[in-house]
Formats: C-alpha cells, structure tokens, sequence
C-alpha cells in the first residue's frame, strides 16, 4: 500500500464479501423452491427471496467497485484520496441503507413497504432489479455523488492516466444511466424501453469500462508490462464494447412492442458484442505470457485470467446463444436466459471484483501477497466456485432447451406449470451444485483466517 | 498489436465510437417513441389499466412472473394470460391464492378488492393488446 488513504477501500471489499455471502444464501433458497414450491412459504416467498439475492449481489458490486476505486485512484493519481473522511461516512450510509432495505424486504410485506416509503408519491418500485423504495434510490444517488465528487477532485490534483479515466468514466456513466430508475411511466412498453437504459446500459456498456479499467490495473502490477501498451489495449476494448453494446440494446426490443426493425439493430450489434470479451480474454492471456516479474502473487493472476475466460464465455458466448431475433423468439423469457444471467454475471463483474479484492487485500493487510497455503486455499475456492457456475449454467441451459421443446414447439404445448414438472430433473442438480459453490466461497472467506505458512512481507 | 498503431489512436477510436453510436442510438430513441403510438394503443390505458399497472408493481408480480418475456421464471408468462385465462379466471385464481398444495409453488393472498381485481385485469387486457411481432410463439406463453 503505497498510500494511506487506500486504507478505505478495505471496509468496501469486507462489506462486498459479507453481502456475497448473503446473495449465495438467498440464491439457494431460491433454489430449493424451484424444486420444492412451497419451501419457506408463506415466511419467505419466491419473489422475496429473488429481491434479496439480485439486489444484494447489485449492492455488492457496487461496494466492490468503491472499494476498487478508492484503492486505485490514489495510487493512479499518485495522490491521497481527497476526503477518507467522506469515503468512511458514505460507507456507512449505503451500508446501513442496504441493509434496511434487506430488512424491510423481509419483514413487511412489499405492498406495506411502498407506501410506508413514499412510493405513491413517485412510483418507482416493483420493477425487476428497481425494486429499491424511493429513499434507498435516493440514496444510492447521493452515496454516487459523493464518491464520484471525493474520486474526481482526488483525479484533478493528481496525475490523470488513462486507466483512472477510463474508471471514472465509467462510474460517471453508472450514476448517470442509473436516473432512469426514477422514470417510470404507466404505458408499460415505454416503462419497460427505458428501463434498459438503467440495466442494459450499466451491465452490457459503462460497467464493462469499470471492469476494463480494473483488470488493466491489475495485469500492470502483477505482470509489470508496459503501461502505454495496456493502456492501448483497455482503450481497443472498451471501445468495441460500445460499439457493439449500444445498439446491441436493441437485443431487448424484439418483443416489447418497440419497432421491428430493431430485430435487425438488436441481433447484428449483439452478435458483435462477444468481440470486447474475447479481446479481453486475448489481453489477459497476452499481458501474463509477456510479464516482465514474478508477482508472489498467484492467486491473483488466476483470478485475473478467470475473468477473461468466463466474462468471455458467460456474457460473450452464452449471450450470442440467444440473441438472434429469430432464435430469441422461441428463448426469449425461459431457463436460458437465467443461465446467461448466471455466468455472465458471475464471470464478468463477480471474478473482476474477486482479482482486484485478491490483489489488493494481501496489501491492505500489509504483505504483497498471502501465504503459500493460503493462496493454495484461494485457488482451490476459485476452481470450486467457478466449475459449479459452469455447472450450474449448463443445467440451467439444459432445463431451457427443454422448457421451450415442450411448451413452444411442436403440436401439443405443455402448459408453463406441466413443463416446469418435467425439467425438474435439472432443477435439483443446479441446487446441488449450488451447494458446491457455496462450499467454494467458505472456502474463499476461511483462506483469508488462513494462519499456516509465512505471508510475503512487501518488498 | 503495432507501433504505429498508438494509444492515441485507439483513445480516439473509443471517443469517437461511443458518441457516434451514442447518438445514433438517441436518433432511433426518437423514432421508435414517434411510432410506439400505433403499436401499443396507448388511446386504451384507462385510469383502470393505469391502477392495475400500480398493483402490479407493489405486489412484486414481476418477482415470479414475465411479462412480455421479462421477469422471474418461477410462474407463468402473463402478457397474454388474458386471452389463456380470460378475466373471470384470473380474478378468481388470485382470490383463491394460495392453493395449500403440498409441494406445489405457491403463490400469495394479496387481499385484492373487487375493483382492484377489476383494475388487474383491465391492465392485463391493454397488455395482452401490444404489437409484440406475434411474441410469445403460442397461447402457452
């Protein structure tokens, strides 16, 4: 740690893990009441359950690109961050707003909690994802205003690098596409068009530069490559990323009732969409081969090239899968589309927070890096947790293939319900290997207690 | 990648792209808002249709269900639940929530009025009536 404002991110990246925890525990109730219907209910109902794990795992990532913000900024800058004292105070509030959130999803029926919140003054809520009350969305507004102001004074009193620029760009964009979470008309096709500039617009286009930017500060320090040469790469990637991932919004407007030529837009722009993740996979892979040090760091760099390959084969292959208008058609709103969900979301914006929390953590607690066997103890989590994702999108993408086989081919459609019956086969082994995943982040969490093996004091 | 292509170079592909396709994106924003009118006849949202938009939302319907294909997976599509069901049913499945049987999902007793009942479905039929280019490929949804 070379300055001591990084200090703060530390809080960010426990939190991030703490709510992780969360998100998996939630995942597998929901888990096992797609095999057994009515587990837990009426104490926890489905689309409770579905709240908590898709809202904890946005808040999560959230708390990880903080954390990796205020980590990097400083050293980027080669300056201390302009207010640790604000960074602290806004950890706090989105923490505590988080978990009130959490508590009120839980304890009060969802009806109660819009109009205890104000939500008949500004209809926000029960939209997917936006199911936030307006105070937490206000919140989260001013939790992001706060860090974007403390982030970019820091940036203009210090030395401006490309990679920085392109972080808070992206931080920028998430806090600005973020407003459309506030418009919510009652003609549901407009309500659902703009809805995906907050979505589709964060996870397919600004997000993807945080996570550019992440990565290329990670491959500089664990690889020592030339910064202007991984600086051309972020550059060429997140520019094909927006390229194709702008238009390729328009993989969304096949069925909503929006124009049809957005058939065309949608399915020529997403197809390209796989191209920035393969690059980024091709940089991972280049920039480790091409390494000018030794980082005692290992577990890092696994986590690193990780990200490349499963960002590339959640969001970029398991994308294209279904986003031909033509094959979307018959895919769109089945098992598919949760099996895209599944990796996308953990390969791309889940592992990039792992590699920078594996970087940066040792460094934090004042080493280079960790212990032999605790590496050893990471690595065998991160090869536990990203197999059973596999696993769990393949049975996923199997109970998909047949869900649409029986309910929208052929002569004879089964109804939703009678369909769900005969997948349920695939259901029970996604859970279990849901449980594998989840024995894979115990492990993950217990290798950071690991006592055993002398840790790398920094150099 | 070569010497003679420069960080410069690809910094000004990246501005140059992400306005380019930024605005050709509000462009066809622009056009797709002009025509919705013809496709989703707003003309039938109803004070009815506009309260049952509002029940949908704060009972989470969205958090087991898709409609037009967005959602949760856990229960069936209802953009066209309209034309499967038709409204006396669907009133008297939510009424009738929830069904107790061992192992089935199960889903909530929302205490709905007559008239918001009335308003559910009224929302549910303007839904059913959208141009969604012949979206979903049967009555099954």
């Amino acid at each position: 740690m070379q300055y001591k404002s990084q200090a703060v991110a530390k809080p960010y990246f426990i939190a991030a893990i703490g709510l992780f925890v969360g998100q998996i525990l939630f995942g597998l109730i929901m888990g096992y009441q797609y095999v057994v219907g009515d587990f837990l209910f009426p104490l926890i109902p489905f689309n409770v359950a579905r709240m908590v794990h898709t809202n904890l795992l946005i808040v999560w990532i959230l708390f990880g690109f903080m954390g990796s913000a205020y980590y990097m900024i400083p050293e980027e800058t080669e300056s201390e961050l302009f207010s640790p004292k604000l960074a602290m105070l806004m950890f706090w509030v989105f923490l505590v707003a988080g978990a009130l959130t959490i508590v009120g999803y839980l304890t009060v029926p969802y009806a109660t909690l819009a109009q205890m919140t104000g939500n008949d003054i500004l209809a926000t809520m029960g939209r997917e994802f936006l199911e936030q009350p307006l105070p937490t969305k206000v919140g989260i507004v001013i939790v992001a205003l706060a860090f974007l102001f403390n982030i970019s004074m820091t940036m203009l009193k210090g030395r401006k690098t490309s990679i920085s620029l392109v972080m808070v760009l992206g931080l920028w964009g998430l806090a600005i596409f973020f407003l459309f979470s506030f418009y919510n008309p009652s003609n549901l096709v407009l309500d659902k068009y703009f809805w995906w500039w907050t979505v589709h617009l964060w996870v397919e286009g600004v997000w993807e530069l945080i996570l550019g930017a992440m990565m290329a500060f990670v491959l500089i320090k664990i690889t020592g490559v030339d910064r202007e040469v991984i600086e051309k790469w972020l550059y060429i990637i997140i520019a094909m990323t927006l390229i194709t991932g702008i238009l390729g919004t328009g993989h969304h407007y096949f069925w909503i009732g929006t124009p049809e030529y957005w058939q065309w837009f949608g399915s020529v722009f997403s197809a390209l969409e796989p191209i920035p993740f393969f690059m980024m996979t091709v940089f991972a892979f280049n920039m480790v081969n091409r390494r000018r040090r030794e980082h005692p760091n290992k577990a890092a760099t696994l986590w690193a090239l990780g990200t490349g390959v499963m960002a590339f084969l959640g969001a970029g292959v398991w994308g294209f899968l279904h986003t031909l208008a033509p094959v979307n058609f018959y895919t769109h709103g089945t098992q598919i589309t949760a099996a895209h969900g599944h990796m996308a979301f953990y390969g791309a914006y889940v592992m990039v927070n792992l590699t920078m929390i594996s970087y940066a953590m040792p460094m934090l607690r004042g080493r280079s890096a960790n212990s032999r066997s605790s590496q050893v103890m990471e690595m065998w989590s991160f090869w536990l947790m990203t197999v059973s994702i596999v696993f769990i999108t393949l049975f996923l993408t199997a109970a998909g293939i047949l869900q649409i086989w029986l309910q929208r081919m052929g002569s004879s459609p089964l109804s939703f319900m009678a369909t769900q019956e005969q997948v349920m086969i695939f259901y029970w082994m996604r859970e279990i290997a849901g449980f594998v995943f989840f024995a894979g982040l115990v492990l993950y969490i217990w290798s950071f207690f690991c006592k055993k093996g002398e840790a790398l004091v920094a150099a | 990648m070569k010497e003679t292509f420069t960080k410069a170079m690809a910094r000004n592909i990246f501005y140059g792209g992400a306005v380019f396709f930024f605005l050709l994106f509000i462009a066809l924003t622009f056009d797709t808002v002009q025509n919705l009118p013809k496709r989703d006849h707003r003309e039938n949202i109803t004070d009815s249709v506009v309260r049952g938009k509002h029940i949908w939302e704060t009972r989470d319907c969205v958090g087991c269900h898709t409609i037009l294909g967005e959602g949760a997976y856990f229960a069936p599509e209802l953009g066209n639940v309209y034309q499967r069901r038709g409204p006396e049913f669907i009133k008297g499945w939510i009424k009738s929530q929830p069904t107790g049987t061992p192992g089935r999902r199960q889903m909530p007793q929302f205490n709905l009025t007559d008239q918001q009942l009335d308003d559910v479905v009224a929302f549910l039929k303007w839904t059913s009536e959208i141009n969604t280019s012949h979206w979903p490929p049967n009555i099954e949804g």
